[in-house]
C-alpha cells in the first residue's frame, strides 16, 4: 500500500487576522505556522497507524509552497512519513494546488491520498475532491473511520444529519476529520529522524488558476453585550422573543 | 446563459439547506438577467413547488440505482445533464453532499469554485464571490475568473423569500454510469435538524461538568426545537460525539441563534460560531472571553439558570 498524505500549512489558531497591502494579504507578521491541524492529527496520524500495522506501508508527504514551508514538512517528518514532495511554487488557488499535487500522484501511482477535511485559513474543503476529478477516481469526504478489508477500504463518513459507512475500491481519495485518529506529539526519536528523510523539491506544472484573491475583510464588532441578572432569566427569554426575535 | 442549482434529497425530500440554494441561485439569475433551473438526482416530493423559490425548470433523472450518493456519479450526470440544459453558473449548498461534488465539478468543467460563499456575488466589475475564510475570522472576495462558475452557499447564509410560482419539471434520461462507492449502511444520528442547518443551537461545554448533566442543554434544545453542539474537549472526553463539535477544527456554523453554555469562548470555539446572529452566553464567570463576543449574557451558575431558562419558555409558548 503506497499512500500519499496531503499537508498544508496554516497559521496557528490564536493568530491575529490582519490584512495588509489595501487589504489584499493576509498579514504574516509575528504569525506562528502550523501543520494544518486537519492534515496532522486526522490524515497523517491515520496514515501513520496504517503503517504501524503493516510496515511494508510506504508514506509520502505532499505540500505546495517555498521553501519557508521545509520546517512544516520537517515537523510532519518527525511524527511519520518515508519522504516528502515539495512543489516548490506559491499558492493561486484551489484549483492550482490540486493540480499540481494531481501531477504527483500520477507519476507515484498511490493506492490511497488522505487530504485534512478542509485548511482552517482558507476553507475550501475541495482539495481532495478535486486531485480525484484530475485522477477520475473516487473519493470519499469528511471520515471519520478508515479500515481496509478484503482489498477494499470501509469508510465511515459524516453526511448532514448523520453518518454513512463506504466501501471503495483503490485508489481512492479521502478528506479526513475528527475520529479518524488521535492527535500525536513526536518524540525525540521522530524529531532526530526527521532530519535525514529525504524531501524531495518539485517544480510546478502549468496550470492557471480559476480564481483570485480581490481582497479581505473583518466581521464587524459585536456593539457589546447585554447583561440579565441571574435571578430573572426569563427577563433573557423576552427580549429574545421581542428585541432579537430569535425564538 | 443560465443559473443551475443543485438540489439535494434526502429520503425523497428536499433539504433545508437547498432551498437556500435554490432562492439563492434564483437571485443571481435575476442580478444576471437570466434564469434559474434546478437539478434533482432521485425521487423527491413536489419538485414544482421549487417555482415558489424562484426556479423556473426542475430536471429531474429518475432512477433507482442512483439513490445512493457517490460524488464521482453525481458529477459525471450534472455535467452531462449541462450538455442539454446549457448553464454557466452552478449553485451547491455548502453541505457535506456539495463539499464532494463541487471540487470535482470544478475540475470537470474548468469552472472556478468558490465554496463557503456568504453573500451574492457583486457582478458590477467580473464576478466576485464574498466567503467565510479563517472559520469565521474574516471574509475574502474571490473573483472567479472563468466563464464557468461554481458557487458553493454556506447554510444559514441568505434569507430566503418564498413567492408564488410553479416550476416546470422536466424528467432527464441519462446513462447512468457504474459507481465505484457502495454505501453499506445510514446512520441518521442527529435527529431532525442537522447541526449545520439549524435555525437555533444549544452548546454546552466543559462547565456542565459531565455527561449525566446535559439534560439541561437537551431540554431546551427540544424545546426551542433546536440542534445541540459543543466545545472541542467536551467531544474529546466523549462526554458527547464528534459530531456535535463546533468551532475552528469542528464544524462551523452560523445560526440565527446560539446559546453557549458553560462554554469559555476560547478563540478557537469563536471562529466556529461566531457567525450566529444572535449570541447568548451563560456563565458563571463574568471574565469568561465569551461575553466580549456576546448580544445576551448572565453571569451565574447554569445548573439555576438554564431550567428558570426553560420555564420561562415554556410560559412564553402557553400565552402565545
Ligand atoms: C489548535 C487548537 C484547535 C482548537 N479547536 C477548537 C474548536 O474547534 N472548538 C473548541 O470549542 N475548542 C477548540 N480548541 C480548544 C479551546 O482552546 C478551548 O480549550 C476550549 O474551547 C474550551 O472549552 P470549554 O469552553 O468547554 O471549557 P473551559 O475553557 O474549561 O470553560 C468552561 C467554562 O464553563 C464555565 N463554568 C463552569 N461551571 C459553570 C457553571 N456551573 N455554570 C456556568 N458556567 C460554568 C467556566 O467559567 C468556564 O468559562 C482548540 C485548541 C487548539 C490549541
Amino acid at each position: 500500500m503506497k499512500i500519499l498524505i496531503c499537508i498544508s500549512k496554516t497559521p496557528d489558531t490564536t493568530s491575529k487576522i490582519a490584512f495588509t497591502d489595501n487589504n489584499s494579504k493576509f498579514s504574516t507578521d509575528g504569525v506562528q505556522w502550523i501543520i494544518n491541524p486537519y492534515d496532522e492529527w486526522y490524515a497523517l496520524v491515520r496514515a501513520i497507524e496504517i503503517k504501524e500495522a503493516d510496515p511494508s506501508t510506504v508514506l509520502h508527504l505532499v505540500h505546495v509552497g517555498g521553501v519557508e514551508s521545509d520546517p512544516i514538512i520537517r515537523k510532519a517528518f518527525s511524527l511519520g512519513g518515508d519522504q516528502g514532495f515539495r512543489i516548490n511554487s506559491d499558492i493561486a488557488d484551489s484549483f492550482f494546488v490540486a493540480g499540481q499535487i494531481a501531477q504527483v500522484a500520477i507519476e507515484g501511482n498511490y493506492d490511497l491520498i488522505f487530504t485534512g477535511k478542509e485548511t482552517i485559513d482558507y476553507n475550501g474543503s475541495s482539495i481532495g475532491g478535486m486531485i480525484a476529478e484530475f485522477l477520475d477516481i473516487p473519493f470519499i469526504s469528511h471520515a471519520v473511520k478508515f479500515d481496509m478489508a478484503n482489498g477494499n477500504a470501509i469508510v465511515v463518513r459524516e453526511i448532514d444529519g448523520g453518518e454513512e459507512i463506504d466501501s471503495a475500491p483503490f485508489p481512492l481519495v479521502v478528506s479526513c476529520q475528527k475520529g479518524m485518529a488521535e492527535q500525536r506529539i513526536p518524540n525525540m526519536k521522530g524529531i532526530m529522524g526527521s532530519k535525514s528523510k529525504p524531501l524531495n523539491v518539485v517544480e510546478p506544472v502549468d496550470i492557471s488558476p480559476l480564481t483570485s484573491v480581490v481582497s479581505f475583510d473583518l466581521p464587524p464588532a459585536k456593539v457589546g453585550v447585554k447583561l440579565v441578572s441571574a435571578e430573572h432569566p426569563e427577563e433573557l427569554i423576552r427580549l429574545l422573543n421581542e428585541e432579537a426575535k430569535a425564538i | 446563459m443560465s443559473v443551475l442549482i443543485f438540489i439535494d434529497i434526502a429520503e425523497g425530500k428536499i433539504k433545508k439547506a437547498s432551498f437556500e440554494a435554490a432562492n439563492y441561485g434564483a437571485a443571481i439569475a435575476q442580478q444576471l438577467g437570466t434564469f434559474a433551473s434546478a437539478i434533482v438526482l432521485g425521487k423527491s416530493e413536489d419538485l414544482s413547488t421549487l417555482g415558489n423559490y424562484g426556479i423556473s425548470k426542475v430536471y429531474n433523472l429518475l432512477n433507482e440505482s442512483i439513490h445512493h450518493f457517490d460524488a464521482q456519479v453525481f458529477t459525471k450526470l450534472i455535467a452531462d445533464a449541462n450538455e442539454t440544459i446549457g448553464a454557466n453558473v452552478f449553485v451547491f449548498s455548502n453541505t457535506t453532499t456539495g463539499k464532494s461534488v463541487a471540487p470535482r465539478l470544478s475540475v470537470r468543467l474548468k469552472a472556478g469554485l468558490v465554496s463557503g460563499a456568504v453573500a451574492l456575488p457583486d457582478t458590477s466589475n467580473g464576478f466576485v464571490v464574498k466567503k467565510s475564510v479563517f472559520s469565521g475570522k474574516a471574509f475574502a472576495h474571490i473573483a472567479i475568473n472563468t466563464d464557468k462558475k461554481i458557487i458553493a452557499l454556506n447554510p444559514n447564509s441568505f434569507s430566503v423569500i418564498k413567492t408564488e410560482g410553479v416550476a416546470e419539471v422536466v424528467v432527464l434520461n441519462l446513462e447512468i454510469p457504474a459507481a465505484k462507492i457502495a454505501v453499506q449502511s445510514v446512520n441518521k444520528i442527529i435527529g431532525d435538524v442537522p447541526l449545520s442547518e439549524a435555525d437555533i443551537v444549544v452548546s454546552g461545554g466543559r462547565g456542565l461538568k459531565g455527561p449525566e448533566n446535559w439534560g439541561i442543554v437537551t431540554d431546551l434544545a427540544k424545546l426551542l426545537g433546536a440542534a445541540t453542539a459543543c466545545s472541542r474537549p467536551v467531544s474529546d472526553i466523549h462526554w458527547r460525539p464528534h459530531h456535535e463539535h463546533v468551532g475552528q477544527t469542528g464544524l462551523a456554523i452560523a445560526p440565527n441563534l446560539y446559546i453557549a453554555i458553560g462554554i469559555s469562548g476560547a478563540i478557537q470555539h469563536l471562529a466556529g460560531v461566531n457567525r450566529s446572529k444572535t449570541i447568548v452566553v451563560i456563565n458563571k464567570d463574568p471574565e469568561a472571553p465569551f461575553f466580549k463576543a456576546a448580544d445576551y449574557g448572565i453571569v451565574g451558575d447554569a445548573f439555576e439558570v438554564v431550567p428558570k431558562m426553560i420555564e420561562a419558555i415554556k410560559k412564553l409558548k402557553e400565552s402565545v
